[in-house]
């Protein structure tokens, strides 16, 4: 028996919670929330405030559910200059912005293991390009944008030497370096290409985020592991007593990467990107990338001493502030960035870090906010004058003021929060209605489910002077940045079904009248229609043990919500599913002589049970008619 | 006096122009709503074509064995708008001659062509709800599914609605109108 009793988590919750989120059945959530998935390697979105999950994108890992990575169409999506990767660690998220406010128009994701960004069009839900980092290792500071969504970027967390140069882990400080990459985003098509890598010196390049409307032109990153340490990282990477934010003029670099300042060297990275009109995924390898090293390009690049292995690096909605959190700090700098103009102007350096200047730390400092908690690792604003900071060890989100840099309250997180966001909080107009934690440790949160657990995800009400813990979600794979933008953004643009007379597959059936079944050599193409609720042909003679099979199904629906399955017995593949209006292509190698019967896998009509058939696979050079069809019932008599 | 009044003789270029709404907007609309269809689905009838989810009402309709609708099945979508067309341009003389007994001849010409397109419509309506595929894969013994031809019905699953559009209302407004003066002339005659 113990006489008294710590306080429990349940009373964090009061007043009228329930109400704030609760979403009555039909009606609709207020944002649209992307959340990376971390070591899933997807995309899930959540309503807000209701916490539900609307949805999973398959973006860098592989989804058998829908046959993304496994159809004929998407194989192309995941390849890499090492052949189809079929999974990645995704961390970041950013909305695409036009003048620092979210435009809707598209989602950029990063790959960490695999360096790779993608894009995801908010139109379709649909990952429509990805592009791979030469030069990199572990890509973090991605994908964050400039203001108008000119470039998003890559940044380097594991440096590595740049080229394939066979050397020693211990010549780190000579041969390893890090990278930022700046990727250039057509303003209409949204397609990205690699516009020129900023070679730095070997250290752990973590979080970044650009400036906005003052600060336009410039970048930020935050670093750690500039003690160059290739071992122990834990230990030997933090002695030193500040790291840097690195600050980049992008206009300055776009530049010097103009006049040719830079070099080109030879370099491989695979270029994927998904074409609507013909619905198919093509990957390109590029050969060449553009390399600037700060030495040629002067005032390019300086670098602001931040305490103790900093994450965030954010900047606030007018500009001026640059808020870095040491993870290992008691304390949060923050940077002014005319300041910092100033300092550079008047030369107020403290030497340099391997050619690039170091900006004296007090001339480039706005302040420090003064036992913010324990553990800071990412800042997110509200608009209105407030920033909320993330503290991982002391579990809690701190709200402070960036006037006075005093906080002004604490709300605890269930348990140790890594990320947080306020929809719109990393642009000019944050919506500073609610805050949500993404949590790196759930324990008792949830009913356990064994050992492992789903992650935990907390909503907050930061409209009014003290914040309010509405809900706590469960998230899928690790969530770590994401983003939310108003329903209205992109409700009323979602395509519900693709035009079938718009279908510019190679392999589309335009009606059932032309399926077709087509031999040549051991390649065999199946030209299959899927409608309520039979698919054309449904009886398929004359395939052979060997035989590559490719069943292009084509759904004809032209209604909303009417996708049709498509799998087939035995097969060591995924399945599809086919929208509306698309050809998706799955393929089928049998290597045993049988009966196979395939089927509609998404449960379409009253007659979807019905909505199957069968392939007959004869052995290897029997002599089986190539026959195919639907409706034909055969004379019995000539059966054997 | 056998000459027409002079609202009698508005009356004419009203009822032309009512009838030119015809080629801009539609006569008629079915509207349909299922759990499963929240947004509705809604179909509506030309003088001279049918639009709207048309291909998803066939869709629906294969399983209980109706035909599909095809605006090339309808003959009525080519007489339909040369009648009503001379029937305007009738209107022309009618009014040059100012005669009460053209106008009279011209109103009956306009309850003939309404009481056959009527008449016609009903005729689609119940051959297109009666004459189902007998292989149909969704039978319902002793189930029809004519619509109606005007107001509300409950067909299984759906609900229908059937009620003039745009250009119906002028239709029948015309008609309304060209009863309303023939009376009003004939009163004065007789005075």
């Amino acid at each position: 028996m113990q006489s008294c009793k710590m306080k429990n988590t349940a009373s964090a919750v009061q007043g009228d919670a329930n109400s704030k989120v609760y979403v009555a059945p039909g009606k609709y959530d207020e944002y649209y929330n992307f959340v990376s998935g971390g070591f899933n390697g997807q995309v899930s979105v959540y309503g807000l405030p209701s916490g539900r999950l609307l949805k999973l994108i398959p973006v860098f890992s592989v989804f058998p559910e829908n046959g993304y990575g496994y159809s004929e169409e998407t194989k192309a999506m995941l390849n890499t200059t090492n052949g189809q990767i079929p999974w990645d660690d995704q961390h970041h998220l950013e909305l695409s912005q036009t003048n620092g406010e979210q435009d809707g128009r598209w989602l950029f994701a990063n790959a960490n293991n695999t360096p790779r960004v993608a894009r995801i069009d908010l139109s379709t839900f649909k990952t429509v390009e990805i592009l791979q980092m030469p030069n990199s290792a572990g890509n973090h500071s991605s994908p964050f944008i400039t203001e108008n969504t000119e470039y998003v970027v890559a940044g380097t967390r594991f440096s590595v030497p740049l080229g394939t140069e066979d050397v020693p882990i211990s010549s780190f400080k000579q041969n390893f370096h890090s990278t930022a990459s700046f990727i250039s985003v057509d303003k209409t098509s949204g397609n990205m290409a690699l516009a020129f890598q900023m070679v730095l010196p070997g250290m752990n390049l973590d979080l970044s985020h650009a400036g906005k409307g003052p600060s336009h032109d410039w970048f930020f990153f935050s670093s750690y592991n500039t003690e160059q340490a290739y071992t122990l990282l834990e230990v030997n990477a933090s002695q030193k007593d500040k790291d840097y934010i690195i600050a980049v003029n992008w206009k300055k670099a776009e530049e010097y990467a103009k006049a040719g300042k830079g070099k080109k060297v030879p370099a491989e990275y695979a270029h994927n990107t998904f074409d609507e009109s013909k619905q198919l995924a093509s990957s390109v390898i590029e050969h060449e990338v553009l390399l600037l090293d700060p030495k040629d390009c002067p005032d390019m690049i300086y670098m602001i001493p931040c305490p103790k292995s900093p994450h965030g690096c954010d900047l606030d909605p007018t500009g001026e502030y640059i808020v870095g959190s040491g993870k290992l700090a008691a304390l949060i700098p923050v940077f002014s960035f005319s300041k910092m103009i100033k300092a550079i102007g008047d030369k107020q350096f403290e030497g340099d870090f391997q050619g690039i200047p170091i900006i004296k730390y007090e001339a480039a400092l706005y302040g420090e906010v003064q036992k913010p908690g324990l553990g800071p690792l990412h800042t997110e604003f509200d608009g209105k004058g407030n920033a909320y900071t993330s503290m991982f060890l002391s579990s809690e989100v701190v709200k402070w003021s960036l006037k006075d840099l005093k906080v002004l309250d604490r709300a605890p997180t269930y348990y140790s929060v890594g990320h947080l966001m306020i929809p719109g909080g990393d642009t000019r107009k944050p919506g500073g209605k609610y805050l949500v934690a993404y949590n790196k440790i759930t324990k008792d949160r949830f009913l356990p489910t064994g050992p492992e657990l789903a992650q935990s995800a907390q909503l907050y009400d930061i409209s009014g002077d003290k914040m309010q813990l509405l809900l706590d979600f469960p998230t899928i794979g690790e969530p770590h940045y994401a983003q939310a933008l108003p329903a209205s953004l992109i409700q009323g643009k979602q395509v519900k079904f693709y035009d079938i007379n718009k279908n510019g597959n190679e392999f589309v059936t335009m009606g059932e009248k032309k399926a077709n079944v087509v031999r040549k050599g051991n390649r065999v193409d199946v030209y299959m229609t899927a409608i309520r609720s039979h698919l054309v042909p449904d009886n398929i003679e004359g395939v052979f043990v060997g035989d590559d099979v490719y069943f292009h199904v084509t759904n004809l629906e032209q209604d909303w919500d009417i996708p049709h399955g498509f799998a087939i017995k035995n097969n060591p593949n995924a399945e599809l599913l086919v929208m509306p209006g698309e050809t998706v292509t799955l393929k089928f190698s049998p290597q045993k002589q049988g009966i196979y019967p395939f089927y509609c896998t998404d449960f379409c009509s009253a007659l979807h049970q019905e909505m199957s058939g069968y392939l007959r696979v004869s052995p290897k050079g029997s002599n089986t008619p190539l026959k195919f069809g639907t409706g034909v019932v055969a004379d019995t008599s000539a059966q054997k | 006096m056998k000459k027409l009044t002079k609202p009698g003789r508005i009356s004419i270029v009203t009822a032309m122009l009512f009838l030119g709404t015809l080629w801009l907007f539609p006569m008629w609309r079915i509207d349909l709503r299922a759990p499963q269809y929240p947004g509705g689905l809604s179909m509506q009838i030309w003088l001279n074509d049918i639009k709207g989810d048309v291909p998803i009402i066939n869709g629906l309709n294969h399983y209980i064995g109706m035909d599909e609708i095809n605006k090339e099945d309808f003959r009525e979508f080519i007489f339909l708008p040369i009648a009503m067309l001379l029937f305007i341009l009738l209107g022309i003389p009618v009014l040059i001659l100012k005669r009460k007994l053209y106008y009279y001849l011209w109103t009956a010409v306009f309850i003939c062509i309404a009481a056959f397109s009527f008449y016609d419509f009903y005729m689609w309506e119940y051959n297109y709800g009666h004459h189902l595929d007998p292989h149909a894969p969704i039978q319902v013994p002793g189930m029809s599914y004519q619509p109606p031809l005007f107001g509300y019905k409950k067909l299984l699953n759906f609900e229908v609605l059937s009620q003039p559009d745009v250009g119906g209302w002028f239709y029948i407004g015309t008609g309304i109108l060209l009863v309303s003066i023939t009376i009003y002339e004939w009163k004065k005659k007789v005075i």
